[in-house]
């Protein structure tokens, strides 16, 4: 966005003379080449979607983070070395803290605001992994992430995890109870692998948790290792986005080869440019307005305490549902040691669901065999199949993230706890195949719906008396932009076997056959253009 | 008034087991007389230990057979519904029909909060009757409840011994099969300080030697100052921590955020 202004010189130096930022710019130019990139950003098409602009709010929220980050980090003091806390919170003067706690609590009571950073920081942290939780979302269900795109769905995928790392890494920094707590359970997780664990736990915070290490290391990954990662990864994510240029949905004109849209300059320039300071603005609100993580209520850390409602920030919900639904009894002894699976079953299973997530991408194009471009997305409705994946992959992901908080759902419904735990074990593991099954059965009423109204127009109110008595309805056959926006979609059929160049069927091909019956056999085949024609005859 | 108290740690934990409650409602006997004598002895000091008048004593005994007997027994006894009160104390009437828990109206998991169903009298004198039965924990001083401690040791008793399931902020937690420590705002510090020396159904007596009164002094500081400072950062989301922020930023935040961009890609018609 920066770049446009070279197009659009100060009015005053212009005044005096008109050659000199002509001449400026003609210097930069010369030297840098930019005017490619400005005529490239300038005549980027402004999407009209509104989830398009999901990643963008990602990576607003990302510069935020870097804003107030930098800020927090002129006070911070990464160590945890035992002070007496001499600040002006008084229930917490005399107390034995670590350097790190004391002086996040200096950020949030002596630091002239220095809470509303922490608060924006933070607020600023859910936001950015919410907004790419729901970009992806959006990739996912329109099928944007087909070729040529699928190494930039890996990119984003591993931009996912990268934020939650980060996360997770902030959130453990201050080193009061709440984080404290939450290490304490990464500590177990990590202790909880067979043979290596303790030794992997000694090491992750030199020696006996706590430690007195692990605040420096982790402050380390936080502002140093991560967010360069995330920069990396970011730059690579939108040079990508440049060369594959947008997705657009399917409709009038709109073809694999163009990209439809008004451009960016000068109609939604405003607009467009704004949107930083908008989305810092909600981040702004809400740090002025609502209390995040108040360290001050929760103590420093010591491994004795544990409170009630101890839970991670949203984000790493899942993790720690995952470890709250696996159910009791999971260790056996032998060979003189207690093998426990408790903690591996769930590690594995949660390994599994983002491997397989991010690889999907790879795992569709193999089974579709299909190795053509895509530029127009799809409507949900019409890939029925990966649809229902994506409804049954967010069942699984929303039972875990809701079993997090399934003490503050126990209190707050007035249920038990065991009729959470078990609800959302069900959910887990029943809840996917229902979601998948209810999902295909809604897109492909939907597509049914979509053909009838092509075919035989919407219902228009308007009834009618024939002479005969009988009463119909009045259908209008719908225009021309709508019908273009029903009909022009692929109609993908099932893999047909073929043999190889010996003649034979392998197993795998017998595999992708299948699947890909699986795939596709439950299917709508859009109208053809004769149907259509022989349809306008009724009405 | 402490001795008496102090008494009301071995009785809970003797309660359990039947051989244990005979002797101990023996020796509550036995010291019946002479905590009739601190009490009234004691008046000059703490003017709300009241005085148990045989008045009100006797009007205690009235209200108690008509609205608690059924399940309490006629004689403090207990039945299937409900468990003995020899040696409950005044404490624990206050605090349970204080806080509106007793009479209990339905059986569930734990007996729930509601309105309060009786006069500050009529509480008292409830009080008074089965203290008067067999002597439990009394009463608290008014000297520990005046919430001037020293905040920063009470928080730190609150964590330690409190939080696992109050919550660090006393904002309440979830317990097995339904049961659950409320949330503590609201709560007065008389309450507060009965339901540490009485520990209502699922809660751990905390005896003057696990808590002295001065402890309990400064954790009920630390509770009233919480309760009363100003939140600082804005409103405090219910002090439910990382679940209400999440929430919250998914359907405040995220709701702003895309009501947003909708109005950015809208066509200007
Ligand atoms: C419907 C039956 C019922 C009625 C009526 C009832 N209670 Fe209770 N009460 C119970 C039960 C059951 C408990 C045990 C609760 C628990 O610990 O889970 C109890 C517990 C108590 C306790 C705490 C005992 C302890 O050892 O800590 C006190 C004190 C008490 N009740 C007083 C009263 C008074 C005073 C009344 C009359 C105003 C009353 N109850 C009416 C059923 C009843
Ligand atoms: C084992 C868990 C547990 C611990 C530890 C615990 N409590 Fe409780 N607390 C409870 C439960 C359960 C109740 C609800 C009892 C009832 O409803 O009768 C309760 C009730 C209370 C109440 C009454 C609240 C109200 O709304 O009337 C107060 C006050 C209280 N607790 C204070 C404390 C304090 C102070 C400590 C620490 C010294 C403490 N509790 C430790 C479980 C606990
Ligand atoms: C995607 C990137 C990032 C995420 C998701 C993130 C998240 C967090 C979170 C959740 C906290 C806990 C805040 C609190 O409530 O106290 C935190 C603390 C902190 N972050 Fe970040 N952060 C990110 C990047 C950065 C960067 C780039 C910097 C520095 C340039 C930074 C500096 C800090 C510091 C110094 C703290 C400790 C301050 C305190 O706790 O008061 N962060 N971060």
């Amino acid at each position: 966005m920066s770049t446009t202004t070279e197009d659009r010189p100060a009015p005053v130096a212009e005044k005096r003379s008109g050659g000199v930022t002509a001449a400026a710019s003609n210097y930069l130019d010369e030297r840098t080449s930019i005017s490619a990139v400005v005529k490239e950003f300038g005549r980027k098409v402004f999407p009209d979607h509104w989830s398009f602009l999901l990643g963008e709010v990602a990576l607003y929220s990302f510069v935020v983070i870097l804003l107030s980050g930098t800020f927090l980090t002129f006070f911070f003091q990464a160590s945890m070395v035992e002070v007496e806390y001499d600040g002006s919170y008084v229930p917490l003067k005399g107390v034995e803290m670590s350097a790190a706690m004391a002086s996040s609590l200096d950020i949030s009571f002596d630091i002239r605001g220095g809470l509303l950073m922490r608060q924006i920081h933070h607020w600023a942290a859910l936001l950015f992994v919410a907004a790419i939780g729901l970009h992806m979302m959006r990739i996912f269900f329109t099928g944007a992430f087909r070729k040529p795109r699928e190494i930039n769905w890996v990119i984003g995928f591993v931009l996912f995890i990268l934020a939650m790392a980060e996360g997770f890494t902030g959130y453990s920094l201050p080193d009061d109870l709440l984080s404290g707590n939450g290490l304490r359970i990464i500590d177990g997780m990590v202790k909880g692998i067979p043979l290596v664990g303790t030794w992997i736990s000694f090491l992750l915070f030199g020696g006996e948790f706590p430690g007195t290490a692990i605040v420096g290391r982790l402050y380390t990954l936080h502002i140093l290792l991560l967010p360069a990662l995330v920069l990396l990864f970011i730059a690579l994510h939108l040079v990508f986005v440049v060369v594959h240029k947008h997705t657009q949905f399917g409709g009038p004109g709109k073809t694999q080869q163009n990209v439809v849209g008004y451009p960016v300059m000068p109609v939604y320039a405003a607009k467009a440019g704004g949107f930083f300071f908008i989305v810092f603005g909600v981040i702004a609100f809400l740090a002025s307005f609502f209390t995040i993580n108040p360290i001050w209520n929760y103590g420093p850390y010591d491994p004795s305490p544990v409170s009630a409602g101890t839970q991670p920030d949203w984000y790493i919900g899942f993790a720690d549902g995952a470890l709250r639904l696996i159910p009791p009894h999971l260790e056996f002894v032998l060979l003189d040691r207690t093998w426990s699976f408790n903690i591996i079953i769930p590690l594995a299973a949660l390994g599994l669901f983002i491997v397989l997530a991010l690889i999907y991408p790879f795992i569709e194009a193999w089974i579709t065999g299909d190795k053509r471009e895509h530029h127009i997305l799809d409507r949900p409705r019409n890939a029925a199949t990966r649809t229902a994946i994506g409804a049954a992959g967010l069942t699984f992901y929303a039972g875990l993230w809701a079993a997090a908080s399934s003490d503050i759902i126990a209190t707050h419904f007035m249920v038990t706890m065991e009729g959470v735990i078990h609800t959302l074990q069900a959910v887990v593991i029943v809840g996917p195949f229902i979601a998948y099954f209810l999902t295909k059965r809604i897109c492909l009423a939907l597509q049914k719906k979509d053909r009838e109204i092509v075919l035989h127009g919407y219902e228009s109110g308007r009834i009618i008396r024939l002479p005969g008595g009988e009463y119909i309805e009045k259908h209008e056959p719908i225009d021309e932009y709508q019908r273009w926006k029903l009909v022009s979609y692929h109609d993908y059929k099932p893999l047909m076997i073929r043999p190889n160049s010996r003649g034979k069927i392998s197993v795998g091909q017998k595999a992708r056959a299948s699947l890909s019956r699986w795939f596709f056999e439950d299917r709508i085949a859009p109208p053809s253009r004769g149907e259509i024609e022989a349809s306008h005859g009724d009405h | 008034m402490f001795r008496t108290s102090r008494k009301a740690g071995s009785r809970k934990a003797g309660r359990r087991s039947p051989l244990a409650s005979v002797s101990l409602i023996a020796l509550g006997l036995m010291l019946s007389g002479g905590a009739y004598a601190l009490v009234s002895s004691s008046t000059a000091v703490a003017d709300t230990a009241s005085t148990a008048t045989q008045a009100t004593v006797e009007e205690g005994e009235k209200l108690f057979q008509a609205n608690c007997a059924t399940c309490h027994g006629l004689d403090l006894q207990g039945s299937d519904a409900g468990p003995t009160l020899i040696g409950a104390g005044e404490a624990s009437v206050d605090f349970q029909v204080g806080t509106g828990r007793m009479p209990l109206q339905a059986n569930g998991a734990q007996a729930p909060e509601k309105p309060v169903q009786f006069t500050e009298e009529q509480i008292s004198a409830l009080a008074q009757y089965v203290g008067s039965v067999a002597p439990g924990p009394a009463i608290p001083e008014d000297q520990y409840l005046d919430a001037e401690g020293d905040a920063s040791r009470g928080a730190e008793l609150f964590r330690v011994n409190c939080a696992m399931c109050h919550n660090v902020a006393g904002a309440g937690g979830a317990l097995t099969e339904g049961k659950y420590a409320p949330a503590l705002t609201g709560v007065t510090p008389t309450h507060i300080y009965e339901a540490m020396v009485t520990g209502p159904q699922n809660m751990p007596v905390f005896n003057d030697a696990n808590l002295t009164p001065e402890d309990k002094r400064d954790i009920i500081t630390a509770l009233k100052f919480q309760e009363n400072a100003v939140s600082v950062g804005g409103h405090p989301l219910g002090s439910l921590g990382p679940v209400a922020e999440g929430l919250f930023l998914w359907i405040a935040g995220m709701g702003i955020i895309v009501a947003l961009t909708v109005w950015i890609t809208a066509r200007s018609n």
